[in-house]
């Protein structure tokens, strides 16, 4: 990330631009040094710089790939910490499985900003982006597979005749022994 | 992290503490209360003790003998012998025993009288059973020992007044003999017994009281017969009836010689008067004979010349004879006059003058004096001075003295026969606020106290000061409805006739009515009252009206005798209407139906078998007729051993057209067999409990659906044989059988035999359940088994679905004559009391957790989780079962001391117990009734829906004050240390 961040070069207070390839001598204020030919130098320049663009592109795309990997490690240790939460409806298993959901989620509705930083016309973020999306739904199946067995999704029959009322019953009787 | 594991541990720890409901010492008496009743008196003797506090030893209709204070009423000690010991006599002897005779005369027991412990106890047996006297002669002594004459089952005894030993005992085996008067002339040595014999023989024995020897035997005949009962107008001269009722005869036994004189009564008084009784009296010389209209008073001159006094036509009430010197016998004669009773005391010889002439003022509703029992003192300036204790026909006791009640107590509230509720009227605006305003200081001062006592400052006055303030919140004894419901009215129904509400906070009396209907009349001769029903209960649309309660009554025993119905403004304690009816009452069904007005229907069934539809009115009949063949009814002959089921007809074809009067026919009978079953109790779920959800989720989300119905009816049978006393029959010949029966097809749903097993049973029906306890003969302990119905037809509804979706058949309304395929699961248990009644809570809406209340041998209620009785319970449960919560099976109930509800309290003669839900889902009222009565408020599964009563606001407060100065302080430091990091 820190390379990145030097090759984006924002934010800096003075920068000499050794790549300038204007070839009007008008637009400076200093002429060009005896026996330097602009044009040479803009050559190879151009060279150098493809070679460059080509290896950012490369790079981001693999770190793109790894930044996609990433919610995989994160799901095994969640993973982990519901095995050791246990089955049982208490304070620390709730909240593992909250964060468990709440995670995933929160990952998937900032997938575009993850992936801001390695976004070039060259690069191909579709196939890091999906992997990270499948992966992020797998920490959410893991989540509610977790809330199943904690017994608190309404999955059974017994969740929803609860507090269903007794039946009427259309005949009436009364009566007993002789008062 | 930390945080979570404390919050973990917090939780473990809460949900580790088992749930105890037992109170504090400081919360008795906050939200129940206990009140001590003796019944009607029967017969009071007062203390001669000159020394120490006046006081008088009564015995009453209940079987309690106490000693009240003669300055205040209260009691100073009481005992309350077993419903079949039935007092027959009391006095005082030697001035520091109290002796009894109970049981029909065959168990004399002595007591202490300052401290009412029990000093012996003799059983006196004898050849046949008769009547029984108590006779303790003040100076009859047999070697230094005072002596006590009983005359009992046949015979003559003479007991030690120290220690219970009989001295000497004479039998009176004559076939016929029957005594009547046992006479110990003071001073004397010689004992009369009178009696008849074969109708018409007069017999006179005359016996050495120091020995037991008969010394003279005389007899005489009289061809008319006898009725009734002898005065006994002199130590040798009784007055009795001849069997017409309309002869005196005077016979006198002086010297052993037996004498007569017959007077008819027609030549004493004029007019005719029909048949006469004789009031027993003990006055000397005089007697009263009393027919339908009046009294007659008639002195004895001489040798059985008799002679007219007064003759009145009041309501009068004598009491006995008082010596107050050597040959001085007075007497007390109370007479009504509208709202007053007019109290003359005067001398036995002198009936002309009066001693003593009052005049006290008399609540109306106390209705008229039955028993007068009369006490002199001795004033400073040496004259004598008179008491009486009255007894009322309400069966209150008042103490008069000096032309006024010195004081009164209310113990028909001993006798309760029915009770229900009623709400109190809403709060009108502007009532408590003025109430507030009056007392602020008090109220400033209050809040000082309660500020100290939070703060642990206060002194123990200051504490004793605050605990007196939280008993006599006026919070709780308000006159309107509260928003929990705690505030509601009981209304009494007791044996004497009288209504009375109590006001649940603090069971003061509101208001007493002594129903009119219940008052002797020509129609009716013998009224009594039977029940209480809630006629009038307005919620929605009248809400202006008062609720009101229907109150049956019969006008004699029998049940072909026709009734009488009341109806009784609950606010006011004023009687609407009341209704004589022309057919007898023998069964009340109270329909689940209103008309306009909220008045419930009722059908009231008569000895024809016949439905009367109450109340009269064209909207009750249209309603009626919309329900009319739904409207079954069922009757329970438990002599014969049938349980029919009946359906309504058509219109009554008698004479008389009556358009409310409906013809029922038989549908089913279950006809018992007569010589292996005898119905001993049946009980069916109360009418107004509301029950949550039908299903029932056990262990691994599974569902089980309760079988519902508000027609079940719980028989128990045993065999003939072993329906006698506990342990009067071997294991072998006795079973107890349970049936649970639809009352309207008939149909047995489920039947179980216990062998060996005895009554008496008691049950209770709720939901699904019924719980019933009995005695096991084989393992010589009690039970109680738990009978669980489930409705199997709709077990199949376990699709999410079409739950989800509603498409079930769940709710909608089931007729009983589709066939239902029930599964019953049940469980017995061994519990260690026998019980006296037994009840379950009942909540608002019927959410929360049940527990039994059962009344044991004790006198206290004692409350049981529900879930001890749980025919789903395992020796190993497993763990999805120990997350639902069943408990392991044990092979008894366990009874936990802190899980009493009466606490240290006892509800003497305990013979009810009435659950009413409050508002608060999570709170359950509790009376419990006997000869004292007994209030509390029940929370099964702890007040989850309200802070308790000791929560502490001011830690709140605090709490909530320290948090916001935390969040302020810190964002102001946070402000500040932003600003530095700026100017860095």
């Amino acid at each position: 990330m820190e390379k990145g961040k030097g090759v984006m070069g924002a934010g800096r207070r003075w920068a000499v631009d050794f790549s300038d390839n204007s070839t009007a001598p008008s637009s400076r204020d200093i002429p060009d040094p005896p026996g330097f030919t602009r044009a040479s130098v803009d050559q190879d320049d151009s060279a150098v710089s493809r070679q460059k663009k080509d290896a950012e592109a490369n790079w981001k795309s693999q770190k793109a790939w790894e930044v996609a990997q990433a919610p995989f490690k994160n799901l095994l240790m969640m993973g982990f910490m519901m095995w050791m939460a246990g089955s049982t409806v208490h304070l620390f298993s709730i909240g593992i499985t909250f964060s468990a959901l709440w995670q995933p989620i929160s990952a998937l509705q900032g997938v575009g900003k993850v992936f801001e930083p390695y976004k070039d016309n060259k690069v191909d973020l579709l196939g890091p982006k999906l992997l990270f999306i499948a992966l992020n739904l797998g920490g959410l199946a893991l989540g509610v597979w977790k809330l199943n067995t904690l017994g608190l999704l309404p999955t059974h029959a017994s969740d929803w005749v609860s507090s269903l009322s007794p039946a009427q019953e259309v005949e009436y009787s009364g009566g007993g022994i002789p008062l | 992290m930390a945080i979570r594991s404390f919050f973990l541990f917090i939780l473990f720890f809460s949900s580790s503490l088992s749930p105890v409901f037992s109170l504090y010492e400081d919360q008795v008496g906050l939200m129940d209360w206990h009140q001590q009743y003796i019944g009607k008196v029967k017969q009071a003797v007062f203390s001669s003790q000159r020394a120490g506090r006046k006081r008088v030893v009564v015995s009453t209709e209940e079987n309690v003998i106490a000693s009240l204070d003669l300055r205040h009423g209260e009691i100073f000690w009481r005992h309350l012998l077993g419903a079949d010991d039935v007092i027959d006599g009391i006095d005082i002897g030697l001035g520091k025993y109290v002796i009894t005779l109970s049981s029909g005369g065959s168990i004399l027991r002595s007591w202490n009288l300052p401290d009412g412990q029990m000093v012996w106890e003799s059983s006196l047996q004898g050849p046949k059973h008769s009547k029984s006297f108590l006779l303790v002669p003040t100076n009859l002594k047999f070697d230094k020992d005072n002596v006590l004459v009983v005359f009992s089952n046949g015979r003559l005894h003479a007991i030690s007044c120290i220690d219970g030993e009989v001295l000497w005992k004479k039998d009176f085996e004559a076939e016929s003999f029957e005594v009547q008067q046992v006479i110990l002339p003071p001073g004397s040595d010689l004992i009369h017994v009178v009696g008849f014999a074969a109708f018409s023989q007069f017999e006179m024995y005359q016996i050495n009281a120091k020995n037991g020897e008969l010394l003279k035997h005389e007899s005489a005949s009289f061809s008319s017969g006898f009725l009734g009962q002898v005065s006994l107008v002199s130590t040798e001269t009784v007055v009795a009836l001849d069997s017409t009722g309309s002869i005196l005869l005077t016979i006198s036994f002086q010297d052993g010689k037996i004498s007569s004189q017959q007077t008819p009564i027609s030549n004493l008084v004029e007019d005719s008067l029909g048949p006469a009784v004789i009031i027993p009296s003990s006055v000397s010389g005089i007697f009263a004979i009393k027919t339908d209209a009046v009294t007659i008073f008639i002195r004895v001159i001489g040798k059985g010349n008799l002679e007219v006094v007064e003759k009145t036509t009041h309501e009068i009430a004598v009491s006995d004879a008082l010596s107050i010197s050597e040959d001085q016998q007075a007497f007390a004669l109370i007479q009504h006059a509208s709202s007053e009773i007019h109290l003359t005391v005067k001398l036995a010889h002198d009936w002309d003058g009066n001693l003593l002439k009052e005049s006290v003022k008399m609540d109306r509703q106390r209705g008229l004096v039955h028993k007068v029992f009369i006490n002199n003192y001795i004033r400073t300036d040496r004259s004598y001075g008179f008491r009486v204790l009255i007894v009322m026909e309400d069966h209150s006791l008042l103490l008069l003295q000096q032309g006024e009640i010195v004081w009164s107590r209310e113990d028909g509230l001993a006798s309760i026969i029915d009770v229900t509720t009623s709400e109190l009227p809403v709060e009108r605006d502007g009532v408590s606020v003025a109430k507030v305003e009056h007392n602020l200081f008090e109220w400033l001062k209050g809040h000082m106290l309660k500020l100290k006592g939070t703060l642990m400052l206060a002194s123990p006055e200051d504490m004793a000061a605050i605990q007196s303030m939280r008993l006599k919140s006026s919070e709780k004894s308000k006159m309107t409805r509260d928003h929990n419901g705690f505030r509601k009215l009981l209304i009494v129904l007791t044996r004497a006739g009288k209504l009375f509400a109590l006001h649940t906070g603090d069971g003061r009396i509101v208001w007493s009515y002594l129903l009119r209907s219940l008052h002797k009349s020509e129609a009716c001769q013998s009224p009594i009252g039977l029940n209480l029903y809630q006629w009038q209960v307005p919620h929605h649309h009248a809400m202006d009206e008062n609720p009101s309660v229907l109150v049956v009554s019969r006008c004699g025993p029998s049940s072909d005798t026709s009734g009488v119905l009341s109806f009784v403004d609950t606010y006011t304690g004023k009687e609407l209407s009341s209704l004589s009816l022309d057919h007898a009452v023998v069964q009340v069904i109270p329909l689940p139906y209103t008309d306009s007005t909220e008045q419930r229907l009722h059908l009231l069934i008569d000895a024809d078998k016949h439905a009367h539809l109450y109340p009269k009115t064209s909207g009750a009949l249209s309603i009626f007729k919309r329900e009319f063949s739904n409207i079954y009814w069922y009757s329970v002959e438990d002599q014969n051993g049938i349980i029919k089921g009946h359906a309504l007809k058509c219109k009554c074809t008698g004479e008389v057209a009556d358009e409310f009067c409906f013809d029922t026919r038989d549908l089913w009978s279950v006809v018992f067999p007569s010589e292996s079953e005898k119905t001993i109790a049946t009980v069916t779920r109360k009418l107004n409990e509301v029950v949550h959800t039908q299903a029932k989720v056990v262990a691994d989300e599974d569902v089980m659906y309760k079988y519902i119905s508000r027609n079940l009816l719980f028989v128990a049978t045993v065999a003939p044989k072993g329906s006698g006393e506990i342990g009067s029959v071997t294991p072998e010949e006795s079973w107890l059988v349970a049936y649970l029966i639809d009352t309207v097809t008939g149909r047995i749903l489920h039947r179980v035999t216990h062998h060996g097993s005895q009554g008496p049973v008691h049950a209770v029906f709720s939901e699904n359940w019924v719980v019933y306890h009995y005695f096991n003969l084989r393992a010589h302990r009690y039970e109680m088994s738990v009978i669980e119905i489930y409705d199997q037809s709709r077990a199949d509804n376990k699709d999410v679905w079409k739950l989800v979706l509603g498409k079930h058949n769940l709710t909608s309304p089931i007729s009983l004559f589709s066939r239902p395929e029930v599964i019953t699961k049940s469980q017995s248990y061994f519990f260690t009391h026998s019980l006296k009644a037994i009840a379950v809570t009942s909540t608002a809406k019927g959410i929360t957790s049940k527990q039994l209340l059962l009344g044991t041998i004790g006198d206290q209620v004692l409350a049981l989780d529900k879930r001890f009785l749980d025919p789903r319970r395992t020796v190993n449960p497993t763990q999805a079962e120990k997350e639902e919560g069943i408990i392991p099976l044990t092979d008894s109930l366990p009874i936990i001391p802190q899980s009493y509800v009466t606490h240290a309290l006892r509800v003497e003669g305990l013979r009810g117990i009435i659950t009413v839900p409050a508002k608060l889902e999570s709170t359950t009222l509790v009376f419990a009734h006997g000869v004292d009565l007994f209030f509390t408020q029940l929370a099964p599964s702890r007040t989850y829906d309200s802070l308790t009563e000791d929560f502490s606001y001011a830690l709140l407060l605090i709490t909530i004050v320290a948090l916001v100065a935390a969040i302020f302080v810190t964002w102001r430091l946070s402000e500040r240390k932003e600003l530095q990091e700026k100017w860095r």
